[in-house]
């Protein structure tokens, strides 16, 4: 039993007072703390008085004790939080105005409800430079506050340890290592910094502006298409809580932008999924390589080409549904409505930052053109809307546009960890077979936990696969398959927690929480579906007809396959490497 | 063994090799040899012997003389004088600035001081195990091991009255006893010997000149909460302590008295020397961890405290160098005989480090509860040149700063505190009328701007900010808002901050416009310094 | 750096042993960028990208580690390291001006590497030799007492 405030409340040994105060209504206001990360405990904003403590004592990370009595609103408390708030924006910029956070920057926010009006230290700003090295991710270290909550996500969850605090005292920063650029390092891009971060330090490099002027080029025929996991966020950016699909208000949202043609991501999620089914019964019938491991997630391909140079080999050639549809649209969609490719722009949006730099690999030009050549993130999207004044929440429900545009319940899934391997194991069952599958939910590959793992019987073969999401799962699975400790046929891995409803590019906030209720949505928007089954859907029977001819045939190997790039660890620009390393 | 007539004890402490010692000790060996005396007089290089402004120092046993300042030149007149003909050459024992003490053994210069951690500082040869055994080193161990159960080592230390050295006070025997009550697979011990704070270089002295003792110390505490792992932690920049101690454990093991199986008692214990590159904050204990672990040294947040979730995660005592010190003698004579020494509230002594404005600069042992008047005026010798006393900086550049009329105050881990002080490591910094406070000041805080490790935003912004006000009030740009937002930002610091580092950065700045605040006054209404000497 | 070694083969064979002779644990990162640091005359980045490599750590923290302790310097230094004391102790007896003579004798800021290579000017933390402040350290040798007058005579030594 602890007392706060005068409240009584009884909790279990360990937590901690801060989250004690949440149990009764008591917000004890926080700035580096994030309930996804390992506790920092940097910023003391969030000290309390404790009977018989010395010293305040920060509410995120002291654990209560019995009979223990709390304050959290004493002049005491208020005189050193505001102190300590001071003197983090005495060492920021002021330009909120001109922020890509403004309105939703966790600082901003503080500073209003802690009443700040003069800061009474002298303002004074490093003066490091912008960091825009790479065609996704945008670093502004001005702005960093080093509350370290991008190394914990980039070291704990993401496991690629690009962000380390450098140097010492007040002139510490956090950096890619060596006070590299990003594009020097063995960053995934994944973005999810960009969620850890309270500010505007860290962000997507920002195409909208690129998007619009396309949009307004008479000459241009711009496409656009839609990723699973962004229909169930873009709500999000509009005011909408998490939870709720959008998909009609979406399409139309993009009709009212100016987008020539709306089509769907999901159509080439059912056509990865006939690829890579297909990829998978050939690796089986011909022994090998195994296990496959899915190829959707491009943060995760660029962090496999850094990491896990030895186990390329073992990833699936299909390209990610943005890029097949890129290819596709340059191509069978340029021949279907007959249009010139050079004329066609070629927008995605993505819940991804990775996305952005996924489309700018040299690799990705298979139609002749870039094929993709602008990638939105939600976000954009969401600033685009709400600058072009589209008042989305009345928006009727409109339908994507064909050929491409039509889509099964196995590509909704597709946003949610796990169901890219649900997908997958709903056609590759039922083509191998030749049966019906009883029952189309794989409920073990759902849902939050960091690896899962299911058998399957295709027939009398027991096909063993497993799912990780978050780059630290992934690396745990792939030592699994690397050190041959445990066997598996089939592997889907998706550089972000919670899969693509917790992309980088998704709405801020993404936590865990979110993650959840997000993938959630799209589980019931499969169920209601009429068609579930990549292999069921029409328009992609009709490409293959018309166009492919047949799954992993030629022209599906010219256009909708790829292959991976070795990358070193290291900055390479130093060090010359025996290999290829660096592209 | 072979007898020796006399034997010539040269301090080679870091301050008196600066000064030259080693080749005084070349000359003599030398000089004994070509005189034929060497069979019958031996030189041995101590560790310090405490008044390192006096360097190079050396002590004739029997007569117990002490000769300073002793130069290569002077060498053949002492070999003359006093070790062939026995007549003390008077012009070398510091009759003129260091008035009454001609001798070592003489009661003024030690007659206040009560040795039990320097007890063989500047005595024996710290590199040779045999001298240490032969003043009953060893023995506490010995005790320990064939007598005694962990509990009751511990039970004794509690006794005792022991409290940490470094400066945080903590109870010894409390400390072990979190350790030895956690169970793990492993525990560990750690001194610490990653001494920064400015004017402060006891334990650099006390690894100079007793290693042995700090090894034993070690070993026992290891029994008593049942580590079998210890760890030497010394700064990077202490190459003389890093060696001496390296060849200690060497010495240790090759004795049987570190390793497997102790005294057949069953109980093994290992000591490894770790080094640090450079880092203040690493003298906090979880941010020396930190370092040890191969990491930046920046402090944990606590709890949990090493005492449970300490070096790899298991139990593990982390005490100072002096700490240590205390402890072969506590377990041979016992609590009650430690409990005869400083106060009933703060039994024991503290080795204080003198520097500044003091005559007599160096290394003192001294009962707790002594005053700063006895320590500067009888065994420092007092303020040099006829100047008055301004100021005395307690415990390091993290200390507070006391007035004159403070100067009765007594010396110990509870009362300064009271004053808005702390003892600290043991540094006192000694300052004269003609220096600026304000100027003082800033040199103080730009120490803390340095050290500052960089993670929590009081530490890292606020000692920047500190210096900044400071800097500004010491060129004549400050205004009387800049002392409210000063005394602001010091509470907020004080109450705060991660890790005693930024808890204490602002002590010498809180007191210093508690005692002195006529004189930034000064600096900010009339853009003058009332010293004249600073920047101004 | 002529202390550098000529080829990347040495570089590379160089820290295979020093991390061999401390253990390949990130435990004794300390200890091995000590004797890099010892080999190289500072911590070039091929050096801190071997050390990553050689025990399998981020490159990141390896980078974090060497930037955090005053002992280190990533950056190229003189072939003789002059580091001056001014905490108070010092600061008190004088260090301010010894600092101006280090700087007008080899005409560099503190900071600062002179342009033959031959010196760099550091601040230091307290050298604990503040007996005989105002100290100074070149390399590993430390100087106690000082007067500006002695500063002319001790550079004579290295130059």
């Amino acid at each position: 039993m602890v007392t706060i405030d005068g409240l009584r409340v009884q909790v279990d040994a360990g937590t901690t007072i801060l989250e004690a105060a949440r149990k009764l209504g008591v917000d004890i206001p926080t700035l580096c703390h994030h309930p996804d990360l390992e506790v920092q405990a940097t910023c003391r904003i969030c000290v309390v008085e404790v009977e018989g403590e010395k010293l305040l004592q920060p509410a995120c990370a002291f654990p209560v004790r019995d009979n223990m009595v709390v304050r959290t609103n004493t002049p005491d408390v208020r005189s050193a939080r505001r102190v300590n708030l001071e003197l983090i924006l005495a060492h920021h910029p002021t330009d909120c105005l001109q922020c890509i956070r403004n309105r939703n920057c966790e600082l901003q926010a503080l500073a209003e409800r802690l009443g700040i009006r003069e800061v009474r230290f002298e303002r004074k700003l490093r003066g490091i430079p912008l960091d825009e090295s790479t065609p996704a991710i945008v670093r502004e270290p001005d702005k960093c506050i080093s509350c370290r909550r991008c190394v914990a996500m980039c070291r704990d969850v993401q496991a690629a340890a690009v962000l380390w605090p450098v140097g010492r005292g007040v002139d510490t920063v956090v950096a890619p290592a060596c006070e590299r650029e990003l594009g020097d390092v063995a960053c995934a891009l994944c973005g999810q910094c960009i969620h850890a971060c309270p500010v505007g330090a860290i962000a997507e490099r920002d195409d909208t502006e690129k998007v619009f002027r396309a949009l307004a080029d008479p000459t241009r025929h711009v496409v656009v298409q839609t990723a699973p996991a962004t229909r169930v966020s873009i709500g999000e950016e509009l005011g909408f809580p998490p939870g709720e699909i959008f998909t009609g208000k979406l399409v139309a949202a993009l009709r009212r932008l100016g987008f020539d043609k709306v089509m769907d991501t999901d159509f080439t999620a059912d056509l990865t999924i006939i690829e890579e089914g297909n990829e998978l019964l050939k690796r089986i019938k011909e022994g090998g390589p195994l296990p496959l491991i899915t190829s959707c997630s491009p943060g995760w391909i660029k962090f496999g080409e850094h990491f896990f140079p030895d186990l390329l080999e073992y990833v699936s050639t299909c390209k990610s549904p943005q890029q097949m549809f890129g290819a596709l649209v340059k191509t069978y969609y340029a021949r279907h409505s007959g249009i010139d490719p050079k004329d066609i722009f070629s927008v995605s949006l993505m819940p991804c930052t990775a996305k952005k730099f996924e489309a700018e690999r040299p690799e990705m030009a298979s139609s002749g053109y870039q094929d993709v050549d602008v990638v939105l993130t939600s976000r954009e999207l969401g600033r685009m809307i709400r600058e072009a004044g589209i008042d989305f929440a009345n928006l009727p429900d409109e339908e994507h546009d064909s050929p491409m545009g039509i889509s099964t319940g196995a590509a909704a899934i597709f946003g949610a960890t796990g169901g890219v391997m649900e997908a997958a194991l709903r056609t590759v069952y039922e083509v191998a077979t030749g049966l019906e599958l009883p029952s189309i939910d794989f409920q073990e590959v759902r849902g939050l936990e960091g690896i899962k793992e299911a058998e399957v019987m295709l027939g009398d073969m027991k096909v063993r696969v497993g799912v990780a999401h978050g780059l630290a799962n992934a690396k745990r699975i792939l030592e699994l398959v690397r050190d041959k400790e445990r066997v598996y046929h089939f592997i889907e891995i998706m550089a972000c927690p919670g899969g693509c409803v917790g992309g980088g590019g998704q709405p801020i906030p993404t936590n865990m929480e979110i993650r959840g209720i997000r993938g959630n949505a799209l589980y019931v928007a499969d169920r209601l579906l009429p068609l579930r089954k990549s292999h069921e859907n029409p328009a992609i029977k009709q490409l293959y007809e018309e166009f492919l001819m047949e799954p992993l045939g030629e022209v599906s190997h010219r256009l909708l396959h790829t292959h991976y790039t070795e990358r070193s660890k290291y900055p390479v620009s130093c060090y010359p490497m025996s290999q290829n390393a660096c592209d | 063994m072979r007898f020796y007539r006399s034997h010539v004890l040269v301090c080679g402490g870091t301050p008196c090799i600066l000064e030259g010692c080693k080749a005084v000790r070349d000359a003599l060996t030398e000089e004994l040899k070509r005189r034929g005396l060497d069979e019958e007089v031996r030189v041995v290089e101590t560790g310090c012997l405490g008044p390192c402004d006096l360097g190079p120092v050396i002590v004739v046993y029997p007569e117990g003389t002490l000769y300073e300042k002793v130069a290569v030149r002077d060498v053949s007149e002492i070999v003359e004088e006093h070790l062939l003909k026995g007549r003390i050459v008077r012009r070398l024992t510091g009759e003129g600035r260091l008035a009454g003490i001609v001798s070592y053994k003489e009661p003024e210069y030690l007659e206040c001081q009560e040795r039990i951690v320097l007890r063989n500082c500047g005595i024996i040869d710290p590199s040779s195990i045999e001298e240490y055994i032969a003043r009953d080193g060893y023995r506490a161990l010995a005790k320990c091991l064939t007598e005694m159960e962990p509990c009751d080592v511990i039970e004794v230390m509690k006794q005792s009255g022991l409290v940490g050295r470094g400066g945080a006070a903590f109870p010894t025997g409390l400390k072990w006893s979190f350790t030895a009550n956690a169970v793990a697979d492993e525990k560990f011990i750690i001194c610490n010997a990653d001494e920064g704070e400015p004017g402060t270089f006891k334990d650099r002295l006390i690894l100079e000149g007793d290693p042995h003792s700090i090894l034993e110390a070690m070993a026992i505490a290891g029994y008593a909460v049942g580590a079998e792992r210890g760890f030497v932690y010394i700064r990077g920049e202490y190459s003389l302590s890093i060696e001496r101690i390296t060849k200690g454990i060497e010495q240790a093991k090759a004795m049987g008295l570190l390793g497997r199986d102790i005294f057949g008692s069953g109980f093994s214990f290992d000591i490894e020397v770790r080094k640090g590159a450079g880092a203040y904050v690493c003298g906090e204990e979880t941010a020396l961890i930190e370092s040890m672990e191969g990491g930046r040294g920046e402090p944990r947040v606590k709890p949990p405290y090493p005492g449970t979730h300490g070096f790899l995660g298991m139990p593990t005592v982390v005490n100072n160098v002096e700490t240590l010190g205390n402890i072969p003698r506590i377990i041979l004579n016992g609590p009650v005989w430690y409990r005869g020494f400083g106060t009933p509230k703060c039994p024991g002594t503290k080795v204080f480090t003198m520097t500044g404005d003091i005559n007599s600069k160096g290394l003192i042992e001294v009962p707790m509860g002594i005053t700063l008047r006895k320590i500067i005026y009888e065994i420092g010798g007092g303020i040099p040149g006829g100047r008055s006393f301004k100021m005395a900086q307690t415990g390091g550049t993290s200390g507070g700063c006391l007035p004159g009329e403070m100067l009765d105050v007594p010396m110990d881990y509870f009362t300064l505190p009271e004053m808005g002080s702390a003892l600290g490591s043991g540094a006192l910094l000694i300052m004269d009328d003609s220096h600026c406070i304000v100027d003082i000041a800033e040199s103080f805080m730009r120490f803390f701007v340095r050290e500052s490790c960089g993670k929590c935003v009081p530490c890292r912004e606020g000692t920047a900010r500190l210096h900044h006000i400071v800097e500004k009030i010491a060129i004549g740009n400050g205004t009387y808002e800049d002392l409210r937002v000063l005394e602001d930002l010091s509470h907020a610091m004080q109450k705060t901050a991660l890790c005693g580092l930024g808890q204490s950065a602002p002590i010498p700045i809180m007191t210093m416009l508690k005692y002195f605040k006529d004189e930034f006054e000064a600096h900010i209404k009339d853009k003058l310094c009332p010293t004249g000497t600073c920047r101004l | 750096m002529d202390v550098m070694p000529a080829s990347l083969d040495s570089l590379e064979s160089t820290i295979k042993e020093i991390v061999a002779r401390h253990g390949r644990s990130e435990h004794e990162l300390l200890a091995i960028l000590d004797d890099v640091q010892r080999a190289f005359g500072y911590l070039p980045e091929n050096a801190l990208i071997e050390v990553a490599r050689n025990l399998d750590m981020p490159l990141g923290k390896v980078y974090g580690v060497a930037t955090f302790y005053t002992l280190f310097s990533v950056e190229p230094v003189g072939e003789h390291v002059i580091r001056v004391c001014e905490n108070a102790p010092c600061h008190l007896l004088g260090a301010d001006t010894l600092i101006d003579v280090l700087s007008q004798e080899l005409g560099i800021p503190m900071g600062g590497t002179t342009s033959c290579g031959k010196f760099t000017l550091k601040h230091t933390s307290c050298l604990g030799v503040c007996g005989v402040a105002p100290a100074i350290m070149i390399d590993d040798e430390v100087y106690g007492n000082l007067t500006p007058d002695d500063i002319p005579v001790i550079l004579e030594k290295y130059r």
